[in-house]
């Protein structure tokens, strides 16, 4: 028999027991559409969270004090002992010797904290930020009108600010319009110069809630550190890709030397994004396989599912089995007959589960935009290719043993089968 | 002498458990083609076994057995049902038609496993129309009466044109009319094609009319029976 005949016959007795098909289709639409969806889910994780953390710079590092694997406290979490000496200005310079540190090209120190923005009766309580100008060019901002702080703002330790857009809105209703205006900081006057482009969420918190000032004013009239021109964070761009590790290098070496710590214990922390990369890349790479692999389960379920109706259809169709032995069906015959079927099975529903993982990913999509997510389940083709096939061959090999039962019944047998 | 089948010394034995049951013993019979012949004997003498080892549907323990020139007692399954395919049209007690399947469907199935595409549907329906069925070939087994799926077997029996038909009790599920126009049927399709047919009867009445009567007692040719000889 040819095979499109056997993929005929196949779909007449399938639709035969609407039922029963349709119940086993089923199954493998439930978890191919759950193999889909999670996998989709766990690549939009991935994605988004990638996205966010490139999008806080190129080629950058951060150098926190603290050293990360003294306890207690990881990077970024203070200086961990009494004796650790705190990054300063002068650190941030000598990062920027040409020759003792060839590989980095910016370098810019901030200090942060938390303080309430005013305007006409409006409160909108943020991070601020004491930075210089380079800071712009090594975070990626932009602005959206306005300009950034320049050396000028820096050197007369000038009121001014840049407002990141949610903060704009926060205070005055919107984000547009507003350079000229004057908000208080803590109760201080500053003229607003200028409004950053909106990132969205990222994996630091939002960058849009956000004010910058000059590093100088922070430092004389926001933000009182213990130390004199004590700086909480220095960012460091690269001068390419590849010169991260060397740059990584650099830096550690020449404030090892500064801060006079025996190699081994340092006092503080240089950390990559590439570090940041592989770090949630192993979340939520182990995440993709857990909610992958949950998924799969269902699907083999759904197999499990083939095999039982499939027993069940040969069991029933015992004396067919048998007449079409008598009129001349080989074994590869009937093999071919009821392995079409359950290939179809599990064929079909792998097409609904497709279409339907594919519906499933785009609503989780749709209701994380609503609620103010930037996330985008990914169906990637990889996705689709694994469980297409993970389909069919759940067909085949399922099929194969109630096919091959079917086969191997003696026609004299099947025949007298009531 | 032209013979369809040549049997000698057929044995089938069957194990139940520990006991070895002897549904044939030592069988030699010939049947000339063309020839129409009955196979009589009380029940549980072995004339089922006897039709499924002359159909090639199961083989012999022990014996030879060449059906139309080829010897049938060493094939694989494979090569057997191509022998059945080829050589043999069952007709059976209970029809055995695949309902979802029409009356066309059914008869073209030993076309489709002969591998036959070109002019399956004509020979079909030319089957259908040689057995009075001409305007019923879409109709389904269960829109059918007994007799007429009994006859849809019958088309489906001759349509590979075999050198022998076998029939296993071909009017035990029928009343005596139906099963008179069956036999009739039958009759004349050995008449006109000269196709050698084989019947297992309980019916006296329908051994009268082939023409020759092989009966069976506890596996063995019951030779004392065997005295009416060939009739014209
Ligand atoms: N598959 C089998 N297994 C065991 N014994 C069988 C089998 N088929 C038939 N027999 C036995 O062989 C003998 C002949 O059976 P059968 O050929 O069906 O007789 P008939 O058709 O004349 O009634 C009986 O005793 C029967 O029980
Ligand atoms: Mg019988």
């Amino acid at each position: 028999m040819s095979f499109t005949q056997a993929i005929f016959e196949a779909l007449e007795s399938l639709n035969g027991n609407k039922m029963r098909s349709g119940l086993t289709v089923l199954g493998i639409v439930i978890g191919v559409a759950a193999v889909i969806a999670m996998l989709a889910v766990g690549n939009g994780a991935q994605a988004s969270i990638t996205g966010s953390i490139s999008s806080i710079g190129t080629n950058l590092l951060f150098v926190f004090s603290g050293s990360a694997d003294g306890p207690p406290g990881g990077p970024g979490s203070g200086r961990s002992g009494n004796n650790d000496r705190p990054l300063t200005l002068s650190d941030a310079d000598a990062l920027k010797d040409p020759f003792a540190a060839p590989s980095v090209e910016l370098v810019a120190p901030a200090i942060q904290g938390n303080g309430t923005l005013t305007f006409a009766g409006e409160n909108s309580t943020t991070t601020i930020s004491g930075v210089t100008p380079d800071y712009a060019i090594v975070r990626n901002m932009e602005l959206a009108e306005g300009e950034f702080i320049n050396q000028e703002n820096i050197l007369g330790r000038m009121s001014v600010v840049v407002l990141g857009p949610e903060s704009a809105i926060a205070i005055f209703g919107h984000a547009d319009g507003v350079v000229g205006e004057t908000i208080r900081i803590e109760g201080q006057p500053f003229r607003v110069i200028g409004v950053t482009v909106a990132k969205g969420g990222g994996a630091f918190g939002s960058e849009d809630n956000a004010a910058y000032i000059p590093f100088t004013t922070a430092q004389a009239r926001l933000i009182k550190r213990g130390v004199r021109d004590e700086v909480d964070v220095i960012f460091i761009q690269a001068v390419s890709a590849e010169a991260v590790p060397s740059a990584s290098e650099e830096v550690s070496n020449i404030i090892r030397q500064r801060h006079r710590t025996p190699i081994g214990i340092d006092d503080f922390t240089v950390f990559t994004q590439q570090d940041f990369l592989s770090t949630f890349a192993t979340i939520t790479g182990v995440l993709t396989i857990f909610l992958g692999g949950i998924a799969g389960i269902s699907l083999l379920v759904g197999g499990i599912g083939i095999i039982n109706i499939m027993l069940v259809s040969v069991t029933e169709r015992t004396r067919e089995i048998g007449l079409r032995k008598a009129l001349g069906a080989r074994k590869k015959d009937i093999l071919l007959q009821f392995l079409t079927e359950s290939s179809l099975l599990s064929l079909i529903g792998g097409i609904i589960g497709i279409m339907f993982g594919w519906l499933i990913a785009f609503v989780v999509g749709k209701v994380a935009t609503a609620t103010g997510n930037n996330f985008t389940p990914i169906v990637g083709t990889d996705a689709i290719i694994l469980s297409t096939s993970f389909s069919a061959i759940i067909g085949l090999f399922f099929g194969i043993y109630p096919a091959s039962r079917a086969a191997n019944l003696e026609p004299v047998e099947a025949l007298r089968y009531e | 002498m032209d013979w369809v089948i040549e049997a000698h010394n057929l044995t089938k034995t069957y194990m139940m458990g520990e006991f070895e049951v002897q549904a044939l013993r030592n069988v030699s019979f010939n049947i000339e083609r063309g020839e129409m012949v009955s196979i009589m004997g009380p029940s549980g003498s072995g004339k089922s076994t006897m039709m499924n080892t002359l159909g090639c549907l199961d083989r012999p323990t022990s014996g030879e057995y060449i059906l139309d020139g080829e010897s049938v007692s060493e094939m694989n399954d494979d090569q057997l049902a191509s022998v059945r395919n080829r050589k043999v049209g069952f007709v059976f007690q209970s029809f055995n038609l695949l309902s979802r399947l029409t009356a066309l469907g059914n008869v073209e199935l030993p076309l489709r496993y002969a591998g036959i595409t070109e002019g399956r549907r004509e020979r079909a329906q030319a089957a259908l129309e040689a057995v009075g069925l001409k305007d019923r070939m879409t109709h389904r087994p269960y829109e059918l009466s007994g007799g007429q799926q009994q006859r849809v077997a019958v088309a489906r029996s001759l349509v590979n044109n075999p050198a022998i038909i076998m029939a296993d009790e071909p009017t035990g599920n029928l009343d005596s009319k139906v099963g008179k126009e069956i036999m009739n049927l039958l009759l004349a399709l050995n008449k006109e094609r000269g196709t050698t047919l084989i019947i297992v009867t309980h019916d006296p009445n329908i051994a009268e009319q082939t023409q020759r009567v092989i009966r069976l007692r506890d596996g063995e040719l019951d030779v004392t029976a065997e005295d009416k000889g060939r009739k014209k």
